[in-house]
């Protein structure tokens, strides 16, 4: 019991409860079913896990359904521009660097209209949870296709089928300098707060991605059925890192890896700025 | 392969011997009807069959003796709707 005890913390879900802000409108904007709540609970739990205090992380989000997650939590909360949120929270931590800052994006709002913040959030390394919540559609706006939309896949503005290919965030984000980048589902939501968890406690720009479910746009367009239908096609299409290695490229048609896929020890953005601006003030 | 009689048998005995007793309390999961929008999650993912569908959708704890405190639940429900006083 004691064992069981240790890996799951937040065994007592009412402490979840606590973590959101008084009289803000619970239940949430999201459809019902819908992946956010999901991931958010995931968020509220690995910070319990860690000790976090309330007053130590920033909550930063741009635009769309995703983005209305840090209304409802009791964090410190920025609520920007479209696609800016990692530009505003970059700012965040850098003139507060001993702050958690977690940015919550969606796939539009990272890649699309902010691709240019997130890759250079990425190249500068600085510390930053960015949590990009991938439903493959932009959700609030009326179901257009996205940069993650998948080749061939149904949106509004793709009504023949997508023709274009699609990003892959964790491939872009490791090929862009990020020293953590991590992928799971909404399905997977133990694992995604011990994911969370990691990424919070790394030093450096982490990124995870969660695939979630668009039952609303995505789903119906695609005839994938409901919430719980997507979330069991993420079971099955997920496939954890290590097999996902043995396995060949046909066989991973249509399937993705889940787990910690890129972890390296690099140099942080606010320690090398720290270390110049100590060079500059010695000098004088 | 055992046959399915036997198969049943085991499953049966094994529900018995769940660890945790409800016989002296309440059963450990509340549910929050007003911030429930009925998406189905919890009663497609318990492993043990616990919930069942209101008229509304909505989950009723209907098998309290079946629920092994797994977490899928709550961990899963979207809404924060599901909330465990566990032990």
């Amino acid at each position: 019991m004691t064992t069981a005890t240790k890996n799951k913390k937040s065994q007592k879900s009412s402490v979840i409860l606590d973590y959101l802000r008084p009289n803000k409108g619970m239940p949430s904007v999201w459809c019902a079913g819908c992946g956010n709540g999901i991931v958010m609970t995931a968020i509220i739990r690995a910070v319990d896990n860690l000790g976090l205090s309330k007053d130590e992380v920033v909550m930063a989000s741009g635009i769309g359904c995703s983005s209305r997650m840090p209304m409802y939590l009791d964090f410190s909360a920025l609520h920007t521009t479209h696609g800016r949120s990692l530009a505003f929270a970059t700012g965040v931590k850098f003139a507060r660097p001993e702050l958690k800052v977690i940015d919550i994006t969606g796939d539009g709002d990272a890649l699309a209209i902010g691709g240019n913040h997130f890759i250079h959030a990425c190249r500068r390394n600085i510390d930053i949870t960015a949590i990009l919540i991938n439903n493959n559609i932009y959700g609030m706006t009326g179901g257009q296709g996205s940069p993650t939309t998948p080749s061939g896949a149904f949106s509004t503005t793709t009504p023949y089928g997508n023709s274009e290919k699609h990003f892959d965030p964790c491939s872009l984000a490791k090929a862009a300098g990020a020293s953590f980048v991590a992928r799971t589902t909404v399905y997977h939501a133990t694992q995604m707060d011990t994911i969370i968890q990691k990424a919070i406690s790394h030093r450096g720009f982490s990124l995870v991605e969660v695939i979630s479910n668009c039952h609303t746009y995505y789903g119906r367009l695609n005839r994938m059925g409901d919430a719980v239908a997507m979330l069991n096609d993420f079971k099955n299409r997920a496939v954890p890192l290590a097999k996902s290695k043995k396995m060949t490229e046909e066989e991973m048609v249509g399937k993705f890896a889940i787990g910690v896929l890129h972890q390296e020890e690099k140099t942080e953005f606010c320690d090398v700025y720290q270390s110049v601006v100590d060079k500059v003030k010695g000098g004088k | 392969m055992s046959d399915s009689g036997t198969g049943d048998q085991t499953k049966a005995e094994a529900g018995k011997k769940n660890k945790y007793d409800y016989t002296n309390g309440p059963p450990p999961l509340e549910i929050n009807m007003k911030w429930c929008k009925a998406c189905n999650i919890c009663i497609a993912l318990c492993p043990k069959e616990v919930f069942e569908p209101n008229r509304d959708g909505k989950p009723i704890i209907a098998r309290p003796e079946n629920c092994t405190q797994c977490t899928i639940c709550w961990v899963h429900c979207p809404d924060l709707a599901i909330t465990s006083n566990y032990k």
